[in-house]
């Protein structure tokens, strides 16, 4: 870490300093002393004497594992702020996804027309900022904030700090009542609790306009969450437009209108890249895929009323070659389309009547020894997508019925949980078997109810279920679902925030930070933010 | 995972052919009006958005220069045609002019209790008239036949053979806002009342005076409450004495209650803010409030403890509530006003004016139902709120609750039922401000409209659910962030983020 000393001329009119950091990047601003508070306050995670909502600067959403804020303030000064990378920094202006972000929260902090870039440091690049990578399970989102007279420096080894690090600082400016902005001398050490923050959004429902999905990923990073869970098709509409196969959509979607161009996905990545955010497609199959079979003949298992079809279709057929030839082209699409390791394979809610009812599939399951147990064809069905997939150099998640079930899944799956009430007994179960997991049980937050239910998603503790240690350490993260039956572009975002920052500060803060007192006031502060 | 398929709140009822557009359009009036017919090999007729006008007929009692109506045409013009159409065939349209009767004269009133609302639609390629008594009636027919109005899918506008007698079920068809435990600016009051299209938290008298001719305009009245005596906790510190200090054992504790009944001092200042309120606000009514006086802080003070020795109320603090509200009452009527009031002011017997309207509003199901009953044995005139208190909100399809309440089903002679003169569906505002207000209002509280204005036969949950969700997307494209009922899409989805 290095110091920008501060040149004489500005001492007149306070400190010139650098806010840098090293391996990340750096920023200056223009910082000067104010007079303590009368009554000093210091704040320290472990010892809750003070709450730290009481401060000016109480409205840090996630709390950070381990902050130390001085009553000492720090001025502003708007027109020589700056954020600037370090001379150290392993990403320099070359880095857009910084660059971007210095813009972007200098506009938070300032508002909208004031943004220069002062920059004219050389160029540094190294693939390990990872400045021109995605993020990932693995990323490294710890940063280090240290405000000083001297120097304000935000330290990380990777942008995805960085960006962490700069929603921090920018949580820590105020304004006072003529408008100065303040900033306290405090020294943060942050990381995640949890390496899986996750929103789910479900586009087939109801179809989410291109600018909808935008505005929650700028509020996902306000909350630190890392991955869009992007429920991208189901049975009501197939927006996705697919370029190996343009007839799902147009035959599937609600209208020519309600699609997802390739140009759209690709926006949405970068613009979730650019904010430390993955995206991570689910293609749910067998089940929830009437929309599928508009655009795909024979995908879908035909339903039989007695011994004549009865012009309804069910599930994925599981006995064609047709279908795994189909699942294994659409899905080398998705594979190279999203660039995260991970793609969301579904396999949730089959419904086996349809399936019982057709003579063929009757007679494949006699032919497999299946009996009458239709959970052994789902499973050979999930069995057989996920080998045409695994060439693909992808991973899976699914939904825990596919664990359930006993379907042979590779060791690195990761199981979501998502079932009512009994989830701590599923996360026993799914983490002895080794499997990493995903807990998004109680957290839907389409299932809303009146009062302030915030608290119940608050109060959650992902790892309070029987296990060892081993156990916990396989519960990777969480996600915030927000099904789409009832939600669109017209409430998801009253709907979504800011209930989802009790998710976000339960996956990203310490285990003990439980004071719903003090979270009440922080979060309406941070709602505030987020309404500015 | 798809959790919500799971646990479908509404099981019983799915509505599977989600023909969120109706075809022709036509049927989807919302309210549903009272006749509505459309004549055996009925044709349609097109309209072009270039040549369409409203127009005055000769016999009308209002013309031009009345501003309702001028204001309403150019408002449903826009409605009507967003965006100039390619396909406009201006020379082929045969329907280009919506003659409007008004058979009484009166622009520049408010509405009010009273009012005539009802009107009739004739609408054929021969003419397209529109004729109502009032023009608030001329209103209300003019928003429904901008809903009879429709698009094929080349973008040419239509209409459909259609004739329509209208008029409202009930007078009172209200809508609460709650402007205290949230402020709402300006303009998201305004977008409730229609209009398709902060710092200071304060509303000035030109705010409120813009938010009254607003609504006039719509045919809407604005009935302020100012609730006394609970409530009023922000009262007191622009009120110094206003409200009652509460004490702990012999000392104030520092904190306060309900407004202070026993002092001559809040009686002179009720009487200067109400001066004032009256004139600020032209609707006849007042509401008053009176509801959820808590006791407990009268309890504890002994100036209060005397003065209900001095009165012979003994421990009964509810004969102290109506003293204070007794008074209150003498007060606004004194300014020529009627009053609305909570139900609680009639549940404690205070002695009221005959024409005061009791407001029944506590939930506990089964006993509005009575409570109606009561009040209307009385003698009272009444509305209901107790079933609609939209602000409540759970997961699912809940507009269907709303929309089967019926209104009129307590025991009660037809001289009962006659008392009830309405409704209003509550968003009472805790958990609602400017950025969940509309989307929490709209469409359900459609289900209260429908179920106000329409006949009391119109309980078909199919139907209104096809007309409610194409409302719902006619509300998107005028603007109005309403949201969805259930799966399901809008041609035009909300792209105001």
């Amino acid at each position: 870490m290095e110091l920008k000393t501060a040149p004489s001329v500005a001492k007149r009119l306070g400190l010139l300093l650098g806010l840098v950091w090293v391996f990340g990047t750096l920023a200056a601003s223009s910082l000067h002393h104010l007079p303590p508070q009368a009554e000093p306050w210091l704040q320290q995670l472990e010892e809750e004497e003070r709450p730290l909502s009481e401060a000016p600067s109480g409205s840090l959403w996630p709390l950070p594992r381990s902050l130390c804020i001085s009553p000492s303030r720090l001025q502003l000064a708007q027109s020589r702020f700056q954020i600037v990378h370090g001379p150290g920094s392993t990403a320099g202006p070359g880095c857009s996804l910084l660059q971007d972000a210095f813009r972007r929260y200098y506009e938070y902090l300032f508002g909208y027309t004031k943004w220069q870039n002062h920059d004219r440091k050389p160029l540094i690049t190294s693939a390990d900022s990872e400045c021109d990578k995605y993020p990932a399970l693995t990323s490294d989102e710890a940063y280090q904030l240290s405000i000083a007279e001297s120097a304000a420096v935000l330290k990380a080894e990777k942008v995805w700090g960085a960006l962490r690090g700069l929603e921090t600082f920018s949580q820590l400016v105020y304004e006072d009542d003529y408008g100065s902005f303040l900033i306290n001398e405090s020294e943060i050490t942050d990381y995640p609790r949890f390496a899986h923050r996750g929103i789910l959004i479900d586009t087939s429902r109801h179809y989410l306009p291109l600018k909808s999905i935008l505005t929650n990923l700028d509020a996902m990073a306000f909350n630190k969450f890392n991955v869009l869970h992007w429920h991208i098709v189901d049975d009501q509409s197939f927006p996705y437009q697919s370029v190996t196969f343009p007839e799902l959509s147009n035959k599937g979607a609600y209208t020519y209108n309600h699609i997802y161009t390739p140009t759209d996905v690709q926006l949405v990545i970068e613009y979730a890249r650019l904010r430390g955010i993955r995206v991570i497609p689910e293609f749910d199959t067998p089940g929830n895929t009437e929309s599928w079979g508009k655009g795909q003949k024979d995908l879908l298992t035909t339903c039989y009323n007695g011994k004549q079809p009865s012009g309804s279709y069910g599930p994925v057929n599981p006995i064609l070659n047709t279908t795994y030839e189909f699942v294994a082209e659409f899905f080398k699409e998705i594979s190279t389309v999203f660039p995260d390791a991970y793609i969301h394979f579904g396999g949730d809610e089959v419904d086996f009547t349809c399936w019982r009812s057709n003579p063929d599939v009757q007679d494949f399951m006699k032919k497999q020894g299946f009996g009458f147990d239709y959970t052994k064809l789902e499973s050979y069905y999930i069995k057989e997508v996920l080998e045409t997939v695994s060439s693909l150099n992808k991973r899976s998640m699914v939904w825990q019925e596919v664990f359930d079930n006993g379907v042979k899944i590779k060791p690195d799956t990761i199981v979501e949980v998502w079932m009512g009430h009994l989830y701590p007994s599923e996360l026993s179960r799914v983490t002895k078997a080794g499997y990493t997991t995903v807990l998004a049980a109680p957290w839907y937050l389409d299932y809303i109810s009146y009062g302030q239910d915030w608290k119940k998603y608050y109060s959650v503790e992902p790892l309070d279920f029987l296990g060892c240690e081993m156990q916990k350490k396989l519960v990777v993260g969480g996600e915030a679902c927000l099904w789409g039956e009832f939600v669109d572009a017209t409430n998801l975002t009253p709907r979504l925030w800011p209930r989802a920052s009790a998710v976000g500060e339960r996956l990203w803060s310490s285990e003990n930070v439980t004071n719903i007192k003090d979270a009440y006031n922080r979060l309406a502060k941070h709602r505030c933010r987020m309404l500015g | 995972m798809t959790g919500a398929a799971a646990v479908l709140p509404m099981a019983g009822l799915l509505f599977l052919p989600l023909l969120l557009l109706v075809g022709s359009g036509s049927s989807g009036v919302w309210p549903r009006p009272q006749l509505f017919r459309v004549p055996q090999g009925g044709g349609q007729c097109s309209l072009s958005p270039s040549r369409f006008r409203f127009g005055y007929a000769g016999s009308s009692a209002v013309g031009p220069g009345c501003v309702v109506l001028d204001q309403a045409f150019q408002r449903y013009r826009r409605l009507l045609f967003p965006e100039l159409t390619e396909n406009d065939l201006a020379w082929d349209s045969l329907c280009n002019e919506l003659l409007v009767t008004v058979n009484m004269p009166g622009c520049d009133g408010f509405p009010d209790m009273h009012s005539k609302e009802n009107y009739k639609l004739d609408i054929s390629e021969e003419q397209m008239l529109l004729t109502a008594d009032t023009v608030w009636g001329a209103l209300r027919g003019l928003e429904t036949f901008s809903q009879l109005v429709w698009r094929d899918d080349n973008g040419t506008y239509y209409v459909n053979e259609t004739d329509i007698i209208d008029f409202p079920r009930f007078a009172h068809r209200g809508l609460l806002l709650d402007t205290s435990r949230h402020y709402l600016p300006v303009g998201a009051i305004l977008e409730t009342l229609g209009a398709y299209n902060p710092a200071t938290h304060v509303y000035t008298t030109s705010d409120v005076k813009m938010v009254i001719e607003h609504a006039r305009l719509r045919g809407i009245r604005v009935i302020s409450e100012l609730d006394t005596p609970g409530h009023t906790l922000s009262w007191g510190p622009g009120a110094p004495g206003l409200l009652t200090p509460c004490y702990t054992g012999p000392n104030p504790s520092g904190s306060y209650g309900p407004v202070n009944p026993i002092l001559n001092t809040t009686y002179q200042f009720m009487a200067k803010l109400f001066a004032e309120v009256s004139a600020m606000f032209p609707d006849f009514y007042l509401h008053l409030g009176g509801d959820e006086v808590d006791f407990t802080c009268w309890r504890s003070n002994p100036d209060i403890q005397a003065f209900m020795q001095k009165m012979g109320f003994g421990q009964d603090y509810a004969q102290l509530e109506s003293f204070y509200i007794q008074r209150l009452l003498d007060i606004v009527s004194a300014y020529g006003k009627g009053y609305v009031v909570w139900q609680e002011v009639f549940d404690n017997r205070v002695k009221m004016k005959p024409d005061t309207i009791i407001h029944v509003w506590k939930e506990n199901s089964g006993a509005y139902q009575k409570e109606m009953a009561r009040v209307t044995k009385a003698g009272y005139r009444t509305l209901l709120s107790a079933p609609w208190y939209l602000n409540h909100i759970s997961y699912g399809q809940d507009w269907l609750q709303a929309y089967q309440v019926e209104p009129l089903e307590f025991e009660g002679s037809p001289e009962q039922k006659n008392l009830v003169i309405g409704g209003e569906a509550c968003m009472w505002g805790e958990y609602v401000d400017v950025t969940n207000l509309t989307p929490r209002l709209w469409p359900r509280a459609g289900a209260v409209a429908e179920r106000l204005w329409s006949n009391a036969t119109v309980r078909d949950l199919q139907d209104a659910y096809g007309r409610l969700a194409d409302f719902r997307c006619k509300l998107l494209g005028r603007g109005i962030q309403a949201e969805p009922l259930f799966t399901g899409y809008c041609e035009h989805e909300y792209r105001g983020i």
